[in-house]
């Protein structure tokens, strides 16, 4: 419930019950004389005191919640071309976000300024955009009692996450000793390409229900991208590989391993036909593959599409919407994944959630928002690019659960039809329909693989394709992503086990 | 004047603080590109405010000098504080730097820049924001029974000023106001699938926005969707609309992009200028003062002012597009199109696409038979291999058989970029903004689209 706006005759602050509470109760006319000393560099326990101001200012304001999301980004990328270093860029950010709800509208200020004043402003723009205003000068602001920290950075020993990640001098020597090795396991090189980034982001959320947390994290990835070249055909093939706790990823990269795989798969490539379109059964590989389920369920589960009313699964808790063969995660748990967080950017833990199981609809997908217009229950899924966005209900570590099968009965059981190896990206639209690119494909003829195929992209319905899955093998592998959305770019895991998809229609030549 | 003065004040504060900084820390050449957006945005659901967004946010990009090797750094803190740590860290990375083609100023970075005056920036409340978007909303949903929500729509104003200065004296500023509507449509209609569609409008402010087109644009397209067939798999003559020939065109930019072609990340090479790579009907330039070019910039990322710059003439590959970098290594002018970063980038401005030699023969839609219209293109980021120069794309569109439109059920359209270009048989000769440009109708033949 909202609270009403300060009364047009102002309050006058009652001295003998002001001066029995523990704390002093502040009076918004005493606002501009208060004096924070909240530590510049580290958001620590010395933020919440100006936190909780502002939050009790927003409320007494009438803001049904509030809340501020801080961010301090320390990020760097870092590119070998060939056999020089073309590129390496750090980038600084600070900035933080306040939003406020009322009923079930939002609205969302960012600002780069972390004084307190500079949070001020954007508190009062955001309760300006909402139609509040501030209390008057005489009214009381409550300040909101915030939980003890809860510190994920500390309690999980992050604070040396940045010190000991690689410095610019490894990531050099590492991207150079990498790209020579692609050199030499490669045939018909035109350009080859090692690129890594670090991207090291301490946060800190305060609310008006009393959340109060801070995390760091560390992602960081690393993978090649490699273009051959004989007369007028050409293969690329990109690999990428990612972590999210482990300062020692770049220096521990098996980039031999990764070489060979991305040059046998340019060698194929090189000299293959066009797929000739149609309607197939088809096998995806595991890892990526699983972005096949991100984008034909995944993104229909998340309460940013139940809200706008374009999932074709709204209304389906409890329903059959998937081949019974198929049970599927969305989780932000798993060890060192690339979706792994300790909270999300509301402050919520990270949940485990079981999205489908033998094929029934089990759970969507949730942040605060979300969960207040849908009423379905928060997951931890609140996430968000950066503070010059506001959270929404986004997708974590997401795979098929592994099934019966062998990946060689899948196989054997596809008289003509099409192994896609590597996957592209690929998106939904409003109505369900997704598509996505194949990277490296081949024809399979009678159980067995016979040649490549290139320029294949895979169209269909959500839900119709996930009638259709009806064999899962048992190789569960993991994959690290991006995804885009309503909240900005975040770093993802899709996943499945081999999978064997009826009919797909597939558009080529 | 007041606005003006603000800003150079502020960036004079921004140069006089990194001077400081720089001699502090022994730093003698260097060279500063920011900018700063304030932006409101509203989203409306049935009638009512859903989300609204509002941000201020600053940032500079730093590259720093250190013998024969550049370091750079971005940061959001442009206090003297931040400034000072950015330079530091350039200079830091500096160590690890290029020692070939090092970047330099741009032989163009005090050279006059046009006298391109934008409107002043204007400001609305978010009340009028949400009201117009509220009432557009309404007048969507009120356009057709079928149409029972707009579940992608926005209103937003963007403020943005820019500036570049170097330690050679160079000083750039500029600022300008964009205004931009979007709505997408959602159908529901008994044993069909739902159907959506949209449209968009850009202004120098929301009084601007042409909001009643905007409604009627995505109403009509809307409409047109909801009966639909299957397409059968083949090869047909296909229009692409000027959005989705721009879309298709920008998806394969390497092919003008001069860093793209010294990194041989293209499917040019520097002797492909001259040789015909599109039929003579059609011709392209990027033109950034393009007159239609809403939020237009009048100098790039490293101070080069902006220009038209001819890429394609009558089906002949003109120029390239360069940066200050890329222009000296070609031995040519630099274009206007370079922005700042540890490498820095070449990326087109705004695109004009246009008819080249006169057709012999014209064709319109009115007469045609069984050719498919492709409205829009899909998946552009994920369906285009650029580098290969093949693309198989899901899109919107329609067959079209003497002026009558059916639209398509789910397909895609499949080809050769280099191969489309040299098959266009008409250039219409009337040209249609769009977000990323202005282009006309184009025709081509022979292209593969698979039905669903």
């Amino acid at each position: 419930m909202a609270y009403e706006q300060s009364p047009t005759i102002e309050p006058t602050p009652h001295p003998s019950a002001h001066s029995m509470l523990a704390t002093p109760l502040l009076i918004t006319r005493e606002i501009p004389n208060l004096t924070y000393s909240a530590t510049p560099r580290c958001f620590d326990e010395s933020w919440e005191a100006p936190l909780s101001t502002l939050l009790g200012l927003g409320r007494a304001a009438g803001a049904d919640f509030i809340e501020f999301f801080l961010e301090r980004v320390n990020y760097i990328s870092c590119m070998a071309e060939d056999d020089v270093i073309s590129s390496i860029a750090p980038k600084l950010s600070t900035g933080a976000g306040v939003r406020v709800f009322l009923g079930k509208a939002d609205c969302y200020v960012s600002t780069n300024d972390l004084s307190f004043n500079g949070l001020k402003a954007a508190l009062e723009k955001a309760l300006g955009i909402m139609g509040l205003t501030l209390p008057s000068a005489m009214s009381f602001v409550p300040e909101i009692n915030l939980e003890i920290l809860r510190d994920y950075a500390t309690k999980r020993n992050k604070a040396s996450w940045l010190d000991n990640s690689s410095s610019m001098q490894e990531m050099s020597d590492v991207l150079l000793a990498a790209n020579d090795t692609l050199l030499k396991k490669a045939t018909h090189v035109r350009s080859r390409k090692a690129a890594y980034f670090r991207d090291w982001q301490e946060m800190m959320v305060a609310a008006s229900d009393g959340t109060f947390a801070r995390d760091i994290r560390l992602t960081q990835s690393v993978g090649y991208s490699l273009l051959c070249e004989e007369g007028s055909n050409r293969s690329n093939i990109n690999k990428r590989v990612g972590s999210t706790s482990d300062p020692a990823f770049l220096r521990t990269w098996d980039y031999a391993f990764d070489a060979e795989e991305v040059s046998e798969s340019a060698g194929k490539m090189l000299y293959a036909d066009y797929v000739e379109s149609g309607d197939y059964p088809i096998v995806m590989a595991n890892q990526f593959g699983g972005v096949i389920f991100h984008e034909a369920c995944g993104h229909l589960l998340e309460t940013t599409q139940i809200e706008r009313k374009t999932s074709p699964f709204m209304d389906k808790k409890g329903q059959k919407i998937a081949h019974e063969n198929l049970t599927a995660w969305d989780e932000g748990l798993t060890k060192d994944a690339f979706g792994t967080i300790d909270m999300d950017d509301e402050g919520m833990p990270a949940q485990r959630t079981l999205l489908i199981e033998n094929g029934i609809l089990k759970n969507f997908i949730s942040d605060r928002a979300g969960s207040m217009r849908t009423g379905h229950p928060r997951t931890g899924s609140g996430r968000r690019q950066g503070y010059t966005h506001a959270a929404a209900s986004r997708m974590r570590n997401t795979y098929i659960a592994p099934g019966k099968f062998t990946t060689d009965e899948l196989f054997a059981s596809i008289d003509k039809g099409i192994y896609c190896k590597k996957m592209g990206g690929g998106s939904v639209g409003a109505t369900g329909e997704f598509n996505f690119a194949v990277d490296e494909a081949y024809l399979i003829e009678n159980g067995k693989l016979t040649k490549p195929l290139k320029g294949a992209t895979l169209i269909g319905e959500a839900v119709d394709v996930m009638q259709k899955i009806s064999m899962s093998s048992q190789d569960l592998g993991l994959a690290a992503g991006f995804c885009g959305s309503v909240s900005g770019s975040v770093y993802v895991t899709v996943g499945q086990p081999h999978l064997k998809v009826d009919s797909i229609t597939v558009g080529g030549r | 004047m007041v606005f003006q003065t603000t800003i150079m004040s502020k960036i004079q504060t921004i140069a006089q603080d990194a001077k400081n900084a720089a001699a502090k820390l022994g730093i003698q050449k260097f060279d500063i590109y920011g900018s700063t957006v304030d932006e409101t945005s509203v989203q409306v659901d049935s009638g009512e405010p859903q989300q609204m967004k509002a941000s201020q946010r600053s940032g500079v990009t730093v590259r720093v000098w250190n013998g024969g090797t550049v370091g750079v750094t971005s940061t959001t803190d442009v206090d003297p504080v931040g400034l000072e740590l950015a330079l530091k860290t350039a200079f830091e990375a500096s160590a690890f730097g290029a020692t070939e083609n090092v970047p330099d100023f741009s032989p163009e970075a005090t050279a006059p820049i046009a006298d391109h005056k934008a409107p002043a920036a204007t400001t609305s409340t978010v009340e009028k924001l949400l009201s117009t978007l509220v009432g557009a909303e309404k007048a969507l949903l009120e356009s057709h029974a079928a149409i029972t929500a707009i579940p992608y729509n926005g209103l937003a104003e963007r403020a943005l000023e820019r500036f570049y200065i170097n330690s050679n004296g160079a000083t750039r500023h500029e600022s300008h106001a964009v205004a931009s509507v979007y709505l997408y449509t959602k159908t529901e209609q008994e044993n069909k699938k739902p159907r959506s569609a949209g449209a968009f409008r850009v202004g120098y402010g929301v009084d601007e926005l042409d909001i009643k087109a905007c409604v009627k644009e995505a109403a009509d397209k809307t409409i047109s969707h909801l009966d639909y067939e299957k397409i059968q798999t083949g090869k047909y003559r296909v229009v692409f609309s000027p959005e989705a020939i721009l879309g298709l065109v920008g998806a394969f930019g390497n092919l003008f992009n001069a860093q793209s072609i010294l990194d041989n990340q293209s499917l040019s090479t520097a002797e492909s200028l001259g040789e015909v790579i599109s039929s003579p009907l059609l011709s392209l330039s990027d033109d950034a003062l393009h007159p239609e070019n809403i939020g237009a910039e009048t100098f790039d990322g490293e101070g080069t002012p902006t220009r038209r710059t001819p890429l394609i003439t009558n089906g002949v590959l003109t120029s390239f597009i360069h940066s200050a970098g890329t222009a000296k290594r070609m031995n040519t002018t630099p274009t206007g199109n370079a922005s700042m970063g540890a490498k820095v980038g070449v990326s087109r401005n705004f695109l004009h696409l246009f008819a080249g030699e006169p057709s012999t023969e014209t064709y319109s839609l009115e007469t045609a038979e069984n050719v498919i219209l492709v409205d829009e293109l899909s998946a552009l980021h994920a369906g285009v291999q650029s580098l290969q120069g093949s693309f198989s794309l899901p899109f919107d569109g329609w067959l079209v058989n003497k002026g009558v439109r059916t639209s398509i059920d789910s397909a895609t359209i499949a080809g050769d970029i280099r191969e489309v270009l040299k098959a266009i048989i008409f250039v219409e000769p009337e040209t249609h903004f769009t977000g990323s440009g202005v282009a006309p109708y184009v025709w081509v033949e022979g292209l593969s689209i698979t039905g669903g």
